[in-house]
């Protein structure tokens, strides 16, 4: 489309800088000895505002020859018949015009004087053509400027996108070898609870992966996901590990980004229960209210145990997945209370459509 | 011969003695769940191989094997750790990955055997330094001390001192020794806080008080507690450097 025709904002300011262009004709065709100041007024204006959209066809041969890469004398014998052409119409135009104006009383001479003037015009028209062909390649270049930035700002954040949905469907390899270990201890001793354990691994992944996929999901189905987990993580550590939830029925059905808490939650087992040798609790909390949710995930660790490799990476992804989707609009914060660690989210609460 | 198995994890514990109860020639002497009861059990119990696995409460795998005798022969256990599994390549450490096979414990066995049998030792130190991501430093020192495990952040580790096959760690007051040298230390310690000051000496930066000129040219550094620590030439245009 016609960078100019396509915008409907740009065109009345196009046709407003074509003014001048009427003013300087005017005063081409009323120099002394030529056209009166009325006559040449009443020809000068129509004209001008005919050209300004006959000008805008210079686009299609502008377009078809980019300066970039085309041959000089090709270039220059197009734009230069186009321009001739163009010129020519134009004159003829005119010249109708002069016939049409020569009704009105008084100016019957208008024909003959405007039919000296046609070389002037004819020049005149060829240049301001020309004018036009450079002002369209100005414009497509910025065109092509602007395209290439949108272009580039839209690969960024599929890039970004595509970064979010494999951070998403990330599951830890060291949980998965360390469950497969498990249920490869308790195939022998505990057929049962190795059966157990395979169905709720399974059932874990599963989830992940479904969940993963989505946009949204409710508070309620993360938690979910976040209990299969632990289930998973309570027959790897036995009486280590404990559960313990303190939920506000209301705000289950809160929107949330999916599998935001589940790193949180890992990162609570991995650099908290697995850390201390009487292990504790994991503690989850939600609070709904003031048109915000508030998620609490807190365990004990020790503080005296060696930090293990990977301790941060979940709050940085955490802490990025929050940005893109509320911006300045949610909070996280994660700080250690002595030998306890605590994590705090709050995001507006956005109920499903 | 004596195994010692250490995870802090009750099934990985069980899947393993069930396994090594299929090779021959074997006696478990016992289980441990975090990184001070390995150690305390290795000095009861001198099994000649430890299942180790790396992370664990109180101690880590690595911190464990500096603490270890250097007789026995070390089997990492892990699920999944590449910069670790890296190291154990590069330095020739067994190691099984969960979930393991018997056969892989057997033949983890019999290679530890062949070690023992050629008295090979594997340097602590120095696999602990290949395990680390690059650009992250040690956090803090082990050390043995007597039979208990003294732990030595590296922000109240005040100054080292090399003592011809081991380190004296000098920290609030007490002085540790640890067979270790000088220079695998200093390799592990961020080079922003601890300078090499002398051939024989490594100081924190933030525990030195001053430095005194002594002698003709020469020049002494004295730290937070009174102590002296002599500068070589070196060492004195490395501190001028850091301290700009």
């Amino acid at each position: 489309m016609h960078p100019i025709l396509a915008h409907r904002g740009r065109l009345l300011p196009y046709l407003a800088a074509c003014a001048p262009l009427g003013l300087i004709l005017t005063g081409l065709l009323a120099r002394p000895g030529a056209l009166a100041l009325g006559e040449a007024a009443a020809l000068a204006f129509p004209m001008t505002l005919a050209f300004a959209f006959m000008g805008l066809s210079a686009w299609y041969p502008c377009r078809r020859l980019p300066v970039k890469g085309a041959r000089l004398l090709p270039l220059v014998a197009t734009h230069a018949a186009a321009a001739l052409l163009t010129s020519s119409v134009w004159v003829v135009l005119g010249a109708g015009l002069a016939r049409l104006l020569a009704l009105a009383p008084g100016w019957e001479a208008l024909p003959a004087d405007y039919d000296a003037e046609v070389p002037a015009l004819f020049a005149a028209g060829t240049l301001l053509y020309l004018l036009s062909v450079a002002m369209h390649y100005v414009l497509a270049s910025l065109e092509a400027a602007r395209e290439s930035e949108q272009r580039e700002a839209e690969l960024t954040i599929l890039a970004r996108e595509a970064e979010l949905a494999a951070l998403k469907a990330q599951i830890r390899p060291h949980f998965l070898f360390n469950s497969l270990n498990s249920i490869s201890a308790l195939a022998s001793s505990d057929p049962p609870r190795a059966q157990q354990m395979c169905v709720l691994l399974g059932d874990f992944l599963r989830k992940s992966l479904a969940l993963g996929e989505k946009a949204s999901i409710s508070i309620g189905e993360e938690l979910a996901l976040s209990r299969s987990y632990l289930a998973v993580e309570e027959i790897r550590f036995g009486a280590r590990l404990g559960v313990e939830e303190d939920l506000d029925e209301r705000g289950q059905e809160c929107q949330i980004p999916p599998l935001l808490l589940q790193p949180l939650v890992e990162n609570a087992v991995r650099h908290g229960i697995a850390t201390r040798v009487d292990g504790g609790k994991v503690r989850l909390g939600i609070a709904y209210g003031g048109g915000r949710l508030r998620i609490l995930i807190e365990n004990p660790f020790d503080p005296e145990s060696p930090v293990r490799p990977g301790s941060g990476r979940g709050l940085v992804n955490v802490r990025q997945r929050l940005a893109a989707r509320y911006g300045d609009n949610a909070m996280l914060a994660a700080k250690a209370l002595g030998d306890r660690y605590l994590v705090v989210i709050s995001v507006p609460a956005e109920m499903p459509a | 011969m004596g195994v010692l198995i250490v995870d802090d994890e009750e099934p990985a514990r069980m899947i393993l003695r069930e396994h090594l109860a299929k090779v021959g020639g074997l006696r478990v002497l016992g289980e441990c769940a975090n990184g001070f009861e390995a150690v305390r059990a290795a000095g009861e119990l001198s099994p000649e191989i430890v299942f180790l696995d790396i992370e664990m409460p109180k101690l880590n795998g690595f911190e464990v094997l500096e603490l270890l005798e250097p007789g026995i022969a070390v089997i990492f256990v892990t699920a999944y750790d590449e910069h670790a599994v890296r190291a154990f390549d590069v330095h020739a450490v067994d190691y099984v990955l969960k979930p393991f096979s018997p056969e892989r414990i057997a033949a983890a066995v019999a290679r530890a055997r062949e070690r023992l049998r050629r008295r090979e030792t594997v340097s602590a130190p120095e696999i602990a330094a290949a395990a680390r991501p690059e650009g992250t430093w040690l956090s803090r020192v082990v050390v043995r001390d007597g039979a208990r495990v003294q732990i030595i952040p590296v922000e109240k580790l005040d100054a080292v001192e090399a003592q011809d096959d081991y380190v004296a760690l000098k920290s609030e007051g007490r002085t540790f020794l640890k067979a270790q040298t000088l220079g695998s230390l200093a390799a592990a310690l961020d080079p922003k806080r601890f300078v090499r000051v002398h051939r024989s000496h490594l100081v924190r930066i933030d525990a030195l008080a001053r430095i005194e000129p002594f002698g003709r040219g020469s020049h002494i550094g004295i730290l937070n507690d009174g102590s002296r620590v002599p500068l070589s030439r070196e060492g004195y245009a490395r501190l001028r450097e850091l301290l700009g």
